[in-house]
């Protein structure tokens, strides 16, 4: 008799009050502290991301952004502070609770991390038949409709080790979606591709941001590529935010190292 | 000294992954497929590797103990001792190795570039728990499986056994099958399936376990799945001793 009512107790995210629905801060990241013995990766980070905006966080290699993404994520759990979450702490949730929460989140890999055993259709529709009781014709018809918004139905029966790079983070990006997540997370979405890809992913992220209304967290060592996308940026320096705002504040930061690694960049207001 | 302490954290980690694996597996939702897909990895797929060796093991097992027994007169009972000999000790130990060198291999390879290309990372941020969806269905097809390809292994052994003694080696069929039926009773082979299922969790947890956690991208997965099977096999052996002294109540301390 268990196994029948198995579906009935899959996780569904916490409802949200309204007031939390309309605070224009998504999540505040608090004083997150993060060591791998010795080594002290994230010293204190402090920011917000904004609510149905496209939020850049930026940083050299090495400093600390993958591991900010890990703790944001709760692939990994911070030593010490607050990932608030709708006003709830992430990082203090265990077990069952910490799964249901993980629902708000979407989550596009740097190598989009589809499954290559599955096909395109099953790697879209896998979370759906994870979580909800949704039939087999409603599963095909919410995919397939998710694969054409994005421009990929006709991909539907390939594996993904078939398609460009481009067509894989389309995928990711309709696998992370297809939940109606809140937040969605690329991690380098840019790094490695040719500039006409870049350019399409840069659009895409746009495209997901308007057609789903939901809120992006862009990590990216790749200033030059992603900032024309980007409402909000900071700059992470050595495990701590060095700089954070608009992207004309950024831009016009006065801190040094930001102030370098936007010149390096190549990139200006124009 | 961290030289020292490696086994036992080793020990640790394949506990802790234990208890997870049976916290999430006792937890809906119940993904019956995977069991059954896991189930005919290691079963179905074994079944041919353990008839091989079990037939070279039985008629070589034939082979030794009809030529030593023959010193002195004893060739009678050839068919009661190899019928003990698989039951209790080389049929589970067999098809235990014979799982970890195909499917407990394999195992390791597959979760192991799972995590190298960020797939497991992506179960967990879909709120799928990946000790339940990956782990649990291979321990319970381990766990269920072994035993059946000992049973498998038992019978093709003696065949194979049958086949050297009798139609080779010239023993007397109804002898040999006289002898092994009266040596060996139902506590024998129950000992053997003791074993087995013991074996089933330990290889198919540790293969999952070096997968599971594997780091170092393709490089990283092929150390991985070394260490999987070498210490498979090594905890087979060991285990064998401990529940054997364990079942016959004696040797252990």
């Amino acid at each position: 008799m268990k196994l029948f009512k198995s579906k009935l107790m899959r996780l569904t995210r916490p409802a949200l009050p309204p007031e939390v629905k309309d605070d224009p801060i998504h999540v505040r990241i608090r004083d997150v502290h993060k060591s791998y013995g010795d080594h002290h990766v994230l010293k204190g980070v402090s920011l917000d991301i904004h609510r149905g905006k496209t939020n850049l966080v930026i940083g050299p290699s090495g400093s600390g952004k993958t591991v900010l993404m890990r703790q944001l994520i709760r692939l990994e759990r911070p030593d010490s502070g607050q990932l608030l979450v709708n006003g709830i702490d992430f990082a203090k949730l265990e077990g069952l609770d910490l799964a249901a929460m993980r629902r708000t989140f979407g989550m596009v890999f740097q190598m989009s991390a589809l499954f290559d055993s599955m096909t395109v259709f099953d790697n879209v529709a896998f979370p759906l038949r994870e979580h909800t009781d949704l039939s087999r014709n409603e599963v095909h018809d919410r995919v397939m409709d998710r694969l054409a918004g994005l421009g990929v139905a006709g991909a539907a029966r390939k594996l993904p080790a078939q398609l460009s790079g481009g067509m894989q983070k389309r995928v990711a990006v309709a696998r992370a979606m297809i939940l109606e997540s809140e937040i969605l997370i690329y991690d380098e979405p840019t790094t490695g591709l040719d500039p006409i890809t870049t350019e399409m992913v840069d659009d895409l992220i746009v495209e997901a941001e308007e057609m789903f209304g939901v809120t992006s967290i862009v990590i990216s060592h790749d200033m030059a590529s992603v900032v024309r996308i980007a409402d909000y940026l900071s700059f992470l320096h050595h495990g701590e935010i060095a700089a954070s705002g608009t992207r004309e504040e950024l831009l016009n930061s006065e801190h040094p190292a930001t102030r370098e690694f936007v010149r390096a960049s190549r990139i200006s207001l124009d | 000294m961290k030289l020292l302490l490696a086994p036992f954290a080793e020990l640790g980690a394949l506990s802790r992954l234990f208890g997870e694996t049976v916290f999430w597996g006792i937890r809906p939702p119940y993904r019956g497929r995977l069991l059954v897909e896991a189930m005919e990895f290691i079963g179905i797929g074994s079944i041919f590797i353990v008839s091989l060796t079990a037939l070279f093991v039985g008629g070589v097992l034939a082979l030794q103990l009809v030529d030593g027994f023959r010193d002195f007169g004893a060739e009678n009972q050839t068919g009661a001792v190899i019928g003990l000999a698989l039951a209790r000790e080389v049929g589970p130990v067999f098809a235990a190795l014979m799982v970890t060198s195909r499917a407990g291999s394999a195992m390791t390879t597959e979760l192991g570039s799972m995590r190298v290309t960020n797939q497991i990372d992506a179960l967990v941020t879909m709120a799928v728990s990946p000790v339940q969806y990956l782990v649990f269905p291979r321990v319970v097809a381990g766990f269920v499986m072994v035993p059946v390809l000992t049973m498998l292994f038992n019978v093709v052994g003696v065949f194979g056994a049958f086949f050297v003694a009798v139609t080779l080696l010239g023993l007397d069929p109804g002898v040999f099958m006289d002898r092994l039926k009266w040596l060996v009773d139902w506590d024998d082979v129950s000992q053997g399936l003791i074993k087995a299922m013991v074996f089933g969790v330990a290889v198919t947890l540790i293969a999952c376990r070096h997968g599971f956690y594997a780091q170092g991208g393709a490089a990283g997965v092929g150390r991985a799945t070394n260490r999987a099977v070498v210490q498979s096999a090594i905890a087979i052996l060991m285990l064998d001793y401990l529940v054997t002294s364990i079942v016959l109540g004696e040797g252990l301390f």
